[in-house]
Parts: C-alpha cells; sequence; structure tokens
C-alpha cells in the first residue's frame, strides 16, 4: 500500500467496481516493523500467559492486574495512545495484528486486554480535554489504572442510549449527582477508571468518567458465566456518586458521540481477536485431525475431514483479508494528521466514524468466523471435543460471546444498512444513479461459463454483477420504503448479509491478485483456489438472498419482475469444488496451520 | 564493552521437512528466530551493561532475513548490529562461520564475547570455542552464572557437572557460551522495538571483512553432511480380530511371540 493510492470512502466497496489490488492493504504488507511488534506481543503472550493458561481461566484478579502491568511495561497497552501522553501512537495495523495475537494464544486474558485498551480506554483517548487524557491516560497506558466501560443496564441493552441512570447537577454546578445500575462491566472486579453514561435531566445522553474508588459507586458479585471465566464481569450500583463537572466527557447531550466512536473501534479490536482465535482452533483442529485415527488412517485423510478444513480456512482467509483491508483504509484516512497533536482524538474518531460500515462488517464477520471455526474444531475432536482440559471445549464456549457484546451482530447488521441509508439521505450515495446503472449493465450481463485454472476473471466478474444486484435490490427498497426501512428488519438483515459477503469476495480476490502479481506468485496458489471456493458459495448466497428480498417487496411496487434476471446473472462458472477443497485442504494440512 | 553472537533458527515448533537433496531442510515459510541459547548469551550481556555502562553489539553471519533476530537483540537493548551477509558464505561450516564473527570482533574493542553453547538447529556447539580460539582469548563453556569483578579485569563463572557445580575464574578478555539457566532474557518492548529502528545495523560482505572467499560456503566445509533423514514414522496399530475372547486372546499371544517376538 503506499500514500498516493485512491483512498475508497467509507461503504464505497459497493458502488466502485474497479478497486485495484494496490489501493487495498494486505498481511503481504507488513513492515518488519509490524513484525517486530507482532513478534513481540507473541512473545510476552507465550511467556507470561499461556504458560499460566490454567491459573487464567479460574479468574484471579490479582494476576490479571499483575499481567496488565507486565503488558503495560512492554508498551503493549499503548499502542493506541499518543506518545505525549505515554503511549506507543502506532498505526491501526499494529492495532489489529496486537489484537489478533491475544486472540490466538491469551484465551480469557485476551478479553481483559482487549477490554482495557479498546472501550475502556477509548473514550478519553479520542475525546478527553487535555487535562483529562493528562490524569487518566499515561495510567491507562502503563496497567496502572484499569479501564472499565459502563453503558449496558439491566433495562437498556441494546437499547444502550437510553439509560435509566441519572445524573442531576449539583446546586453549586460543581458536580453532578450519578445514580443507577449498570450491566455485566468486563473488568468491574478491579477496575479503577469507568467511562459511564447517564442522561442529565432526563433526556441528555452523557458521557461521564468516574472513578472507582468513589464515594457511591459499588460492584457487586462476580457473574457466573458460560465462558471467558478468566474475566471479571460485574454490575455497578451509582448511589448519590459526585462527579466533577471537569469528569464529563465530551459535551452535555453529545455521550452517543463518544459511546459509538468507542464502540466503533472496539468492533474493529474484536474481529481481530476472532480471527486470532479461529486461527487457533484451527491449528488445534489440524494437529489433532492428524493424529487421531479411525479405521487404520488419520481422520485427515477423510474427505469429510478435509471439507471441514478447507471451508475453515476459506473463512478465516476471508475474515483476515476484510481486517486488514479495514486498518488500511482507517490508516490512510489518518494520513496527514499530527498523531501527537491534541486533535488525532477527534481525527481517529472521524476516521473510524467514516468506515464504520467496514468496522461492523469486521464484528460480525469476524465472531461468525470464529464461531463456526470453533464449532468445527469441536466435531473434529468428536467426543473428546466435548471434554474439559481439551482445546475446544474452552474455545467453544469462551467464543460464543463476541456475537453479542459491543453490539449484538443484529445490531450491528441493522448499523450497517441504516448508515449506507442515512448517505444515501444526505446524498453521499447517489441511490438512483446506481440502481440504474447497476440495472443497465445487468441486463447486458453474461457470466462466464467457465473457470479458468489459476485466474481470477469469472470472479472479478461475478463480484461486479453482484454489486450491481445490490444496487438494484437496495435502490428499489429503499424507494418502496424510504425511511420506514428500518422497520423492515429482515430485509436489512438480508441485505446487510449481501453487503457483508460482497466485502469478502473483494477483499479476498483483491489478496489474491496481489499476491498473483508479488514478487513468489507462487504464493498466490492456494488464495487463489480460496477465493473461488468463496465465491462460488458467496455469489449462490447474494442470489439467494437478493431473490428473497425482491420477492418480499411485492404490491404496487412489485419488484419479482427482477428475478429471472438475478437468477441469470449470478451464476458460477463450471468447477470442480470438490477437488479445490481437498487442494486447499492439503496444503493447509502440510503446514500444519493456517498458513499462505 | 561486548559482543554476542547471534544465529538465527527455525521456531522450534515448526514442521521441518527434509528438501529433495536428503542434505539440507526445506527454508521456505519457516518461522525464524533467535537461538534460544543465544538469546541467554544477550540478556547477560545487557545485564553487565546495565550494571558497569558500555555497550552490545550483536555479530552475526547469515542472509538478511537474520537482520530480524538482530532486531530483536537490538530491541532489547543491544546498542548495534553487524551483519556478515555474503552469498559465497552460505552453508559454511562452524569453522567457517567462526572466522567470520572473529574477523569482525578483533577490530573491536571488547572485554566478554557471548555466544550460545550451541544451536539448537544442528547442534554442533563449535562456534563459540572456534571464535575463542582464532582470537586466542580463554573460553569458558556452557554457563549458568556470570560474575565481573568490580574492577572489571576478571570473571567468575559457574558451570554445572553432573550434579556439581564447577566454579572457574578467567581474566578478560573471554568468551563465555551460555547454557540455559543463566538467566530469563528480557521480552522485547514496543518501545524497545522503536528504539532499535534508529540503531545501527552494519552490513558486511567477506571481501570488506578481508576474508577469502574460498574457504567460505558449501565447497570449504570441512565438516560435510552426508545425509539427513527424519526420525522413524510410527506404525501403525494392529487391531486383533477374533469372535470370542479366547478366540482373541490366542491371536494376541500368536501376534506378541510370532510377529512381535516379545514373548
Ligand atoms: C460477559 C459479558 C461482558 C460484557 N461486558 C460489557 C462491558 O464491559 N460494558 C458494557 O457496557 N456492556 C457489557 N456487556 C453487555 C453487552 O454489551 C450486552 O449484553 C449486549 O449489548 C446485549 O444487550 P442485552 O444483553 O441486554 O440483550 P438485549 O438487548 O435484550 O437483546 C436480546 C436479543 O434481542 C435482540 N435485539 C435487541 N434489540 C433489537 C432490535 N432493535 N432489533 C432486532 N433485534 C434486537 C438482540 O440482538 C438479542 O439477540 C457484557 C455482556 C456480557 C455477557
Amino acid at each position: 500500500m503506499n500514500v498516493n493510492q485512491r483512498r475508497l470512502g467509507g461503504g464505497m466497496f459497493l458502488f466502485v467496481d474497479d478497486v485495484n489490488f494496490e489501493d487495498v492493504f494486505t498481511p503481504e504488507d507488513f513492515s518488519s516493523e509490524h513484525k517486530d511488534i507482532a513478534s513481540a506481543v507473541e512473545e510476552f503472550i507465550n511467556g507470561e500467559i499461556a504458560s499460566r493458561s490454567e491459573e487464567i481461566e479460574e479468574l484471579n484478579n490479582a494476576l490479571s492486574r499483575k499481567l496488565m502491568q507486565k503488558a503495560g511495561e512492554l508498551g503493549i497497552l499503548g499502542i493506541d495512545i499518543p506518545e505525549k501522553y505515554g503511549g506507543m501512537q502506532l498505526d491501526k495495523i499494529s492495532s489489529a495484528i496486537a489484537s489478533e495475537k491475544f486472540g490466538f494464544g491469551a484465551g480469557s486474558f485476551t478479553i481483559t486486554e482487549l477490554n482495557h485498551t479498546g472501550i475502556g480506554t477509548l473514550p478519553v483517548a479520542l475525546f478527553g480535554t487535555e487535562e483529562q487524557k493528562r490524569k487518566y491516560l499515561p495510567g491507562l497506558s502503563s496497567g496502572k489504572l484499569i479501564g472499565a466501560f459502563g453503558l449496558t443496564e439491566p433495562e437498556a441493552g441494546s437499547d444502550a442510549l437510553n439509560p435509566l441512570t441519572t445524573a442531576t447537577l449539583s446546586e453549586d454546578g460543581k458536580y453532578y449527582v450519578l445514580n443507577g445500575n449498570k450491566q455485566f462491566i468486563t473488568n468491574a472486579g478491579f477496575a479503577d477508571v469507568i467511562f459511564t453514561y447517564a442522561k442529565v435531566e432526563g433526556k441528555l445522553f452523557t458521557a461521564f468518567i468516574v472513578e472507582q474508588n468513589w464515594e457511591g459507586v459499588s460492584v457487586d458479585e462476580e457473574e457466573d458465566k458460560m465462558g471467558m471465566h478468566g474475566t471479571s464481569t460485574r454490575a455497578y450500583h451509582f448511589d448519590n456518586v459526585k462527579v466533577p463537572v471537569e469528569n464529563v466527557l465530551g459535551e452535555v447531550g453529545k455521550g452517543h458521540i463518544v459511546a459509538l466512536n468507542a464502540l466503533n473501534m472496539g468492533r474493529f479490536k474484536v474481529g481481530s481477536v476472532c480471527i486470532g482465535s479461529a486461527k487457533r482452533a484451527f491449528f488445534e483442529a489440524i494437529k489433532y485431525a492428524k493424529q487421531r485415527r479411525q479405521f487404520g488412517r488419520p481422520i485427515c485423510e477423510f474427505g469429510l475431514i478435509k471439507e471441514k478444513i478447507s471451508e475453515m480456512a476459506v473463512r478465516i482467509y476471508a475474515a483476515e483479508s476484510m481486517m486488514y483491508r479495514t486498518a488500511g483504509l482507517i490508516e490512510s484516512r489518518l494520513q496527514g494528521v499530527d498523531m501527537g497533536s491534541d486533535e488525532s482524538g477527534i481525527r481517529t474518531a472521524e476516521a473510524l466514524e467514516e468506515y464504520l460500515i467496514e468496522c461492523s462488517i469486521n464484528k460480525v464477520y469476524g465472531s461468525e468466523t470464529e464461531d463456526y471455526v470453533v464449532d468445527e474444531e469441536l466435531q473434529v475432536f468428536g467426543g473428546y471435543g466435548y471434554i474439559r482440559g481439551n482445546h475446544p471445549e474452552l474455545a467453544y464456549r469462551n467464543a460464543r460471546i463476541n456475537r453479542i457484546w459491543e453490539g449484538t451482530n443484529e445490531i450491528n447488521r441493522l448499523v450497517v444498512v441504516n448508515t449506507l441509508g442515512r448517505r444515501a439521505a444526505k446524498g453521499i450515495i447517489d441511490v438512483d444513479r446506481a440502481q440504474r446503472k447497476g440495472l443497465e449493465r445487468l441486463e447486458v450481463f453474461k457470466p462466464e461459463e467457465t473457470d479458468i485454472p489459476g485466474r481470477l476473471d469469472a470472479q472479478e466478474s461475478l463480484l461486479g454483477a453482484a454489486k450491481d444486484v445490490f444496487s438494484l435490490v437496495f435502490g428499489l427498497a429503499y424507494r418502496r420504503y424510504g425511511r420506514a426501512l428500518r422497520r423492515e428488519q429482515e430485509i436489512i438483515g438480508m441485505l446487510a448479509d449481501i453487503m457483508i459477503e460482497i466485502y469478502a469476495m473483494e477483499s479476498t480476490l483483491l489478496r489474491a491478485k496481489k499476491l498473483m502479481s508479488g514478487k513468489r506468485p507462487e504464493k498466490a496458489y492456494l488464495p487463489v483456489q480460496m477465493t473461488k471456493i468463496l465465491f462460488y458459495e458467496s455469489i449462490e448466497k447474494v442470489g439467494f438472498l437478493a431473490r428473497s428480498i425482491l420477492e418480499t417487496m411485492q404490491g404496487e411496487m412489485s419488484a419479482r419482475k427482477y428475478i429471472p434476471l438475478v437468477r441469470h446473472v449470478l451464476v458460477s462458472p463450471n468447477l470442480n469444488i470438490v477437488s479445490l477443497r481437498r487442494e486447499v485442504a492439503g496444503g493447509m494440512i502440510q503446514s500444519g496451520r493456517y498458513l499462505i | 564493552m561486548s559482543a554476542s553472537g547471534v544465529k538465527q533458527v527455525p521456531d522450534t515448533e515448526t514442521q521441518i521437512r527434509i528438501a529433495p537433496d536428503g542434505q539440507s531442510i526445506v527454508k521456505d515459510d519457516i518461522k525464524w528466530v533467535m537461538n534460544p541459547y543465544d538469546e541467554f548469551g544477550v540478556e547477560e550481556a545487557l545485564r553487565i551493561k546495565e550494571k558497569f555502562g558500555g555497550e552490545v553489539t550483536i555479530v552475526s553471519l547469515g542472509p538478511k532475513r537474520v537482520t530480524e533476530s538482530i532486531r530483536t537483540a537490538l530491541a532489547m537493548g543491544a546498542d548495534k548490529g553487524v551483519l556478515i551477509n555474503d552469498p559465497s558464505a552460505e552453508d559454511s561450516d562452524a569453522l567457517a562461520t567462526a572466522r567470520a564473527l572473529a574477523a569482525v570482533i578483533k577490530d573491536m574493542e571488547y572485554d566478554l564475547i557471548f555466544t550460545g553453547q550451541r544451536g539448537v538447529d544442528d547442534d554442533m556447539g563449535l562456534v563459540g570455542a572456534s571464535v575463542a580460539e582464532i582470537l586466542g582469548i580463554p573460553q569458558l563453556s556452557v554457563i549458568t552464572k556470570v560474575e565481573v569483578s568490580e574492577d572489571g579485569t576478571s570473571v567468575k563463572v559457574e558451570r554445572p557437572v553432573e550434579g556439581q557445580t564447577l566454579t572457574i575464574e578467567s581474566p578478560l578478555p573471554a568468551l563465555i557460551t551460555a547454557q540455559k539457566g543463566l538467566n530469563e532474557p528480557r521480552y522485547a518492548s514496543l518501545p524497545g522495538i522503536m528504539k532499535a529502528k534508529k540503531k545501527p545495523l552494519e552490513e558486511k560482505t567477506l571481501a570488506d571483512l578481508g576474508l577469502d572467499a574460498s574457504q567460505f560456503g558449501k565447497e570449504a566445509r570441512k565438516l560435510k553432511v552426508l545425509e539427513l533423514t527424519p526420525p522413524p514414522q510410527r506404525q501403525a496399530g494392529k487391531i486383533i480380530d477374533g469372535e470370542t475372547p479366547e478366540e482373541k486372546a490366542a491371536e494376541l499371544a500368536r501376534v506378541l511371540h510370532e510377529e512381535a517376538k516379545v514373548i
């Protein structure tokens, strides 16, 4: 990736059809610094975390605190924080790399770290005044202070911007009095600083920085969770907590900006963590499949096991390609911003806001990939996978939360489409034009009949058709329902899934093409095969979803007439999917891990 | 002042495949790391520097990728690095490697040289001894404790021998080969990585060092690798057939006697 590249605006991947592989960042572009950071984080995790995994999974807040301090001493907690406040001021690519390494090797300590460096630090890093930053950031980046994010309430889960917690300004105007309860707060057992939210005057949603040892702040018992046993999760109670007005974070009534932007970055980081833990589960699955023998053979020689291995690999490949592409987009949006300056927080928030759709997509695709992979890992282990002490049993339970927190995957799907709708309403995206152009092209489109080995032409032209189909159905739905589209959640869900598949297809395609034109084109072999497998399924999925949406829009603006067209254009070329899958599985089994 | 020799070796988790020539390994896609014994050496050098002052220089022979391992040592706190990178030195044996390292070190001002007691890849354990020999300084091998005298003129070291400890004293300069147990190497920190980017890392060819290329490389090896063989494949298990427990027991006894020949 170079600085002069053409940068695609947020969500524009759906409408621009000549994205060049040179314009996207991929793991092949890691600098030596990125690689050094990766191995430093990995060394720390292997030496300090993985070696204590049993102890960590039992929940030991004192140990968590000690390990957090060690991570802080090595600079790991300060990756996203300006140097001026004791951080490392590194790029978002480094941030994703570190999260991925934690996901791979740190068990539930991953969440202790992730929550702290993500939503437990970013509110002040992005929106704090200089004073607030000076007060809290050095401690948060060195691990001397632990941060928590107190948004969820018993009555306000997904509907988080509607809390019952109240903040009342004191008569002398010097402090707010906070009353309310926060539910399921990570790291609450040993946190020092809480970024929390309350309504001022019953309506103004506002962010506050609260210190845990202030009078009136109390924590409940630890929750007894399904997984992630090594993380602390507790409720907070605020009983007439006096918060000095200096500790209002951002503006009164603008708390949603603080919360949502911190969550954007949180989602980006959750996506990376999920990829790391999926890679680990994949590694364990292959190791087991090579060594477990049934019917006189290692089970990795059976077709149905190979099929699983290939599908796990394809999804990891896609998730990883999407993740680093997004990291590169955010980074290029930040080109030229002086990250040492005081406006760097706001600029970062703007970049995250621009790539909101991509961040949510990564969270959804990452967590669903992780869940898919740990589920298949367990299946590969058979009965042993169900037994405590074996990797899948823990990985399966730990993974499940990632589809729930930082916005459930349902909420993130709504975010993806509603953001697009909002940008259309603002005129950033010309829906009518996109629909018209899409339709014109679809009418003359002829899908390639045969797949050419070693080439991706058929896939590339299908990707264009998939984008045109999206423009068509989105345009129709947008016109048919207008603002009321928000109420048609099933349609939104399907539109979101099409968007996600397109981002996955395009990110894998561009990465494979970059590898093909690289210094060692032989490295492109498996990525090309994986791209073909992904397209084979995704094109079917897009077609099915698009037709379902068209079927749904009946009545005076019937859209059924486009169904045959969609059926005609979204057709995969002939290819032998079984042999492709066997090749991918074979390659992965030989390297013993996810390696391209 | 101290110098530390580092070698880059495949990560012990890497799956090693033997190359078609039967004498080397497939080097593609290997994850390379600093030889763990060398890491003990680097750590000890850094601790001595922290106590007495001075500088730590990392010296290594190998291809460009070895700069990764040198950078790790710089990120841990070493001051500068020298990589002898010359295509004619590829596949050199231990003696040639030692000649190259010694050629760099001899022109430096040094008190202590550390190497690992052996490389975890080929387990030769020869480079440290050869460097000491070429430089004509004492060699203290397989060391688990190092104590430099207050005046910095001598060193007292310990070597484990069959459950006992041998304590040895030597004047400086000297060469020490590090054994597991010497210390717990520190992690490279992120600030360390950023600082390392600005530290000098020089690359030299054999000619730069005034060495004769014909003494290096595969052809000049005094020790030649004849063959690399993988560990034997585990034999598949055998399932004993039979209708009744009696039949199965009889079959088992027969197999143990006639095929496995253990009873
Ligand atoms: C272990 C753990 C740690 C956590 N850590 C934190 C933390 O540190 N800080 C914090 O603030 N929160 C935290 N949470 C809370 C978490 O973010 C919430 O659980 C999550 O946002 C969902 O809220 P809820 O549980 O109330 O579910 P609900 O909002 O009640 O949702 C229930 C179901 O309804 C669906 N749903 C809800 N609204 C809609 C809608 N409009 N349209 C369609 N479907 C909808 C949801 O997707 C979900 O499937 C944590 C939770 C857990 C379990």
